[in-house]
């Protein structure tokens, strides 16, 4: 057997006495000339296990063989952008001359990193539009955050305080709604139309001086392009309004047109999306935000200048919203991107999103003959299924994902937009080859007949895994969520047990 | 280009499927005027020539690897043991997506949970989520999240708290209703109790400590989650998770939230990121926190199953409900810092920290014994200390510069009121020799 | 589906009882199934005001969390302790030991406002439809 069996956490292979690590004896204080007293010391040890290297990496190594990934598997994620990380970006995040960099060393000391992110805000002005970018969000929802309190400082500077309404499409990402209720803004959603795009006269209805901005992701949510952008842009501006860029799905669009160019006012990109750093299981990401002339004065500090052959840092700015974090920024992911944008050179961006665009729409014209296409035009890089057959066999679209597993192939994002019931959003993105889509094809045709003869396989699925279905409902109910919350779980079913 | 597969063949069968003759015939709805953008990006360099160019701009940066450094002031150097980054390096972790197929993500979902279990056991909770950006944004939600949860409105800080971490507070504060009231600090540059005490009243939701504070001092906080709790008002407390090894925990001082800053747990300073933000609570306020949360369940086999939890909380569920908007989170980060946990044990997570501490009181020692720089003689400290000179603290760094040490940070950067002032960090990392060396460099000063 | 006749219904599927001028609220079998398995609920707190047609309370199951509107206006005075700690109750027992809260009521009309069974099944099937 190749995968391991052995499902014990590191804490259940623990043996006293066993060490992981060797730090050093030497000891410079004798243990007398202690100055801390005995109150602000921890009272009982931590209960870490202990466990000795070989062990640790055999643990972390085998659980790592439980995972999909894009270095092993295929993921046609919608608005994920999971693309292929080029190594050389973890050989330069691995110099020391990075790694080990303080951020509080003196700015003399760190021109090299400094050079890194002032010419990655160069590339990323040069492929959005914007003027200006603050590299400090650590994430596309930080970066969204940012953005929505620059629209904020904006509209209070100019005294307009009764400017409480964000308006964000139905088929929106769910940090656009969170994010703006964060920040107290009343969220009013804007219909789509029959093709998908946002409904001008819905949009017409809401718009008015108490609005603060429009969020908009371009190509939307469907993959597709929203063509009266610049009617949009028009209708927001003239009441007053900004005009918010979500760069999720920014990937459709490099080399083919600019938010800049559109008239967004505020961007925010996806690091770990459009520029190939890595996932990590859930980060980190970077998010940075790029803004026209007139909201720089807004942006976060620090901001990196160039000053002659030096670069300095400006670490106050008058109507600065402030810091969204501490230090830089997510500077290891920035570097990383930087690097990618480096090899890749203007053909090459250029040829990200004709390359992604291709291979949606066949992917697209191969799926329309199993599928119902939510849409059915020619879309952008990403594009929405629709599940309506094996309604009567009781299948959700969520089963065809677990059955995909079986066939070596992460799920598609399931059940979102929430504009289109049972929805399958594919994004194959340009890392992928016609050999890997048209496996795709083929396992999903295969899926789909299944669905008729078999409809149990797909209920049951996966079934080649370690694990399958998990109970989620008592996981919300009764929260295991650490060693502890087991044993304790464990010994009062053994008391009922007993009694 | 050789991250993309599609050859001029390729696109003509693909074209020819499509039912096209161009593939600008596929963007006839993206407005002309859009199109074609110009894109002031340089041409590709070939991976060579990008490997030398990269080689050379880091050479211009020093650091650790190329002085002896006593920084500190909220990132850290520490030995990180190779095994760490070994694992972090391993494909099936790195480029795998947030684990939302269960099944698909056993690895990561199993790491995560061992993580949140580490670091309870760490800081004395119940609960932890599986990660915030850093130690300033988890501060700052935590401050939020007492707030909604007390239904008052005033934050109180101590000014010894990082400023990174107030910054970022008021940033997410302003144009609320909210407001945030700092607490000063003694000249010992401890949290002055009487000030809190005072300013602690029934419209305070949360006071927020921290310790080791900014100045490396441990406060001594005996009785004061007593007096947050007497008034109604929850206590959060900001840690040095590599303190927690010795020094008494957030469980142990009564606290109900603790955040902090995970960076010293196997993560490399790298100009302060990418860094990992720890969030924990009691079990009561369990619901409320933000962020992703590992838990532990069965599958329809009866067989152990990790997967993610209480995702109703969460911005892809609650949307304009939600109680944060945080997706992405720092999970790679986490791993780091739960291998490291892992490798140090029991007992290696306890001696690191008395190995810190160790290398801080002789360093504290020495220097005080020099006749130009005063220290707090004996201030409780975990790994870094404050260092009073009779020059600007500027000129004493780039004296020290010019002997191959990054001395320590300037208190003026952060507090203009301490112009010859600043903070030294000595961590496991020194031996002894390196710590005479500095006195040495000092002295000459 | 099972709409006793002696209840009230919302038209966001919430029944409610009367008791002199207590207003008992919980959800309809058709909101138990549509929600499924229920892994929390957020209760109101006593005291608390309540007015007709906002959010009072919430329900969360795995994948999604639904507001439980007040069906009318007042104070709560009593919240159904037991769901804490086994929401499962609501799928099994909607109408009985699944009631959420209780509402000193304002205004008595508001009451008569609220629709009878066989309104709630009228409006249930053309939703369908």
């Amino acid at each position: 057997m190749l995968i391991s069996k052995d499902d014990r956490l590191s804490f259940e292979k623990s043996s006293p006495g066993r060490h992981g690590v060797t730090l050093p004896k030497e000891r410079c204080m004798p243990e007398a000339a202690r100055t801390v007293p005995e109150h602000l010391l921890r009272q009982k040890p931590a209960e870490f296990p202990e466990l000795t290297e070989p062990e640790v990496v055999r643990h972390f190594v085998n659980l790592s063989r439980k995972n999909f990934s894009i270095d092993t598997h295929f993921y046609p994620l919608g608005s994920c952008s999971m693309k292929y990380n080029p190594k050389i970006n973890e050989w330069a995040a691995a110099l020391d001359g990075f790694a080990q960099v303080h951020p509080l060393q003196p700015v003399d000391t760190i021109q090299g990193y400094l050079q890194v992110l002032f010419e990655l805000e160069e590339l990323l002005k040069g492929v959005t539009g914007m003027d200006h970018f603050s590299l400090q969000p650590a994430a596309g929802a930080h970066g969204e955050l940012t953005g929505l309190m620059l629209v904020h400082a904006y509209h209070q500077a100019k005294g307009e305080v009764k400017r409480r309404r964000v308006l964000v499409p139905d088929s929106s990402h769910g940090t656009n709604p969170a994010t703006a209720a964060f920040l107290g803004y009343d969220v009013v959603e804007i219909q789509s139309d029959a093709r998908g795009r946002v409904d001008l006269a819905d949009l017409a209805k809401h718009l008015d001086d108490g609005v603060a901005c429009l969020m908009l992701t371009n190509p939307n949510t469907l993959g597709l392009f929203e063509e009266d952008i610049l009617k949009i842009k028009k209708m927001v501006h003239d009441v007053g309004g900004l005009l918010y860029y979500d760069g999720a799905n920014l990937n459709a669009l490099l080399g083919i047109a600019r938010p800049g160019d559109m008239g967004f006012d505020i961007v925010h990109l996806n690091l770990h999306k459009t520029f190939s750093t890595p996932h990590g299981g859930g980060g980190p990401g970077a998010g940075p935000v790029g803004v026209k002339a007139f909201l720089e004065p807004f942006l976060p500090v620090p901001r990196i200048r160039k000053e002659g052959e030096q670069f300095v840092v400006l670490e106050k700015s008058e109507r600065s919203i402030g810091r969204v974090k501490s230090f830089f920024g997510n500077s290891g992911i920035l570097l990383r991107a930087y690097v990618y944008i480096r090899s890749l050179g203007l053909q090459g961006v250029r040829q990200v999103s004709e390359h992604a665009i291709l291979n949606a729409n066949y992917l697209k014209e191969k799926l329309k003959k199993i599928f119902t296409v939510a849409v059915d035009e020619p879309c952008m890089h990403e594009f929405v299924l629709r599940l309506d057959a094996g309604v009567a066999q009781g299948i959700h679209v969520g089963d065809i994902g677990k059955r995909l597993l079986d066939y070596g192939i992460h799920a598609p994002t399931v059940s979102f937009p929430l504009v289109v019931p049972e929805a399958l959003m594919v994004e194959p993105t340009e890392s992928e080859s016609r050999e890997t889509l048209e496996q795709f094809v083929d396992a999903l045709q295969k899926i789909r007949q299944e669905m008729i003869a078999n409809p149990e396989l797909l209920k049951k699925a996966p079934h080649t895994l370690p694990v399958s279905r998990p109970d989620e409902v008592t996981a919300a109910r009764k929260p295991i969520l650490t060693y502890r919350d087991y044993l304790r779980e464990k010994s009062s079913a053994q008391t009922v047990l007993s009694s | 280009m050789h991250y993309q597969p599609l050859t001029e063949n390729d696109k003509q069968v693909m074209l020819r499927e499509i039912g096209v003759d161009r593939f600008e015939d596929l963007l006839r709805g993206i407005p002309a005027s859009l199109r074609n953008p110009p894109m002031p990006l340089p041409e590709a360099l070939p991976e060579g020539e990008l490997q030398r160019l990269l080689k050379k701009i880091a050479d211009k940066n020093e650091g650790a690897h190329s002085m002896l450094s006593f920084l500190g002031g909220g990132s850290y150097e520490h030995f990180i043991p190779a095994a760490v980054q070994s694992v972090l390096s391993r494909h099936e972790f790195y480029t795998a997506y947030t684990p939302y197929q269960p099944e698909a993500s056993q690895g990561s979902l199993q790491a995560i949970f061992e993580f949140q279990s580490l670091i309870t056991e760490l800081v004395g909770l119940e609960v932890s989520n599986a990660s915030h950006y850093d130690g300033a944004t988890s501060l700052a939600e935590a401050g939020l999240m007492a707030l909604r949860h007390t239904g008052r409105s005033k934050i109180l800080i101590s000014q010894a708290t990082h400023p990174h971490y107030r910054q970022v507070l008021r940033t997410y504060v302003e144009g609320t209703s909210f407001q945030i009231e700092e607490i000063p600090f003694e000249p010992s540059k401890s949290l002055s109790r009487s000030a809190l005490l005072e300013a602690l009243t029934d419209q305070v939701g949360a006071v927020i400590l921290q310790t080791p504070n900014f100045f490396g001092v441990i406060e001594d906080l005996e009785g004061i989650a007593e007096r947050v709790h007497e008034l109604g008002a929850l206590l959060i407390l900001a840690v040095n998770p590599i303190s927690l090894g010795v020094l008494r925990t957030p469980g142990e001082w009564g606290a109900d939230i603790a955040v902090g800053e995970g960076q010293p747990l196997g993560i490399p300073t790298h100009l302060g990121g990418p860094y990992l933000g720890l969030f924990t609570t009691s079990r009561a306020l369990m619901r409320k926190i933000p962020g992703r949360l590992a838990g532990m369940t069965k599958d329809a086999q009866g067989r152990r199953t990790f997967c993610l939890t209480l995702q109703a909380r969460e911005q892809h569920i609650r949307r304009e409900k939600a109680s944060s908007n945080i997706c992405t989170n720092q999970a790679l980060c986490a791993l780091a810092a739960c291998v490291y946990m892992t490798l140090m044990g029991k007992e290696g997570i306890r001696r690191v920290g008395e190995l810190n501490m160790d290398r801080a009181a002789y360093l504290r020692q020495q220097i005080g014994n020099l006749k130009q720089f005063q220290v707090e003689k004996d201030q409780p400290v975990f790994n870094e200390f404050v260092v009073r000179g009779q020059k600007s603290s500027e000129e004493i760094q780039a004296a020290l510069h010019k002997q191959g040490i990054l001395g320590g940070v300037p208190l003026s950067r952060f507090y203009p009121q301490f112009k010859n002032e600043f903070l030294v960090c000595a961590t496991e990392t020194k031996t002894r020799g390196d710590l005479d060396r500095f006195v040495e460099a000092l002295a000459r000063c | 589906m099972n709409f006793p006749p002696e209840l009230r219904y919302t038209s966001s599927h919430e029944w409610a009882k009367k008791e002199g001028n207590i207003v008992r609220v919980g959800i309809t079998e058709y909101a138990q199934k549509e929600i499924s398995d229920v892994v929390f609920v957020e209760l109101p707190k006593v005291n608390q005001k309540t007015e007709q047609g906002k959010a009072a309370a919430v329900v969360e199951s795995v994948k999604a969390a639904f507001d439980i509107y007040a069906p009318v206006s007042g104070k709560v005075v009593r919240v159904d302790q037991v769901l804490e700690s086994d929401p499962a109750i609501i799928n099994k027992d909607p109408y009985g030991d699944g009631w959420f809260f209780e509402i000193e009521m304002d205004k008595s009309s508001e009451w008569d406002a609220l629709m009878s069974a066989d309104d709630y099944a009228k409006l249930l099937k053309q939703s369908v439809k």
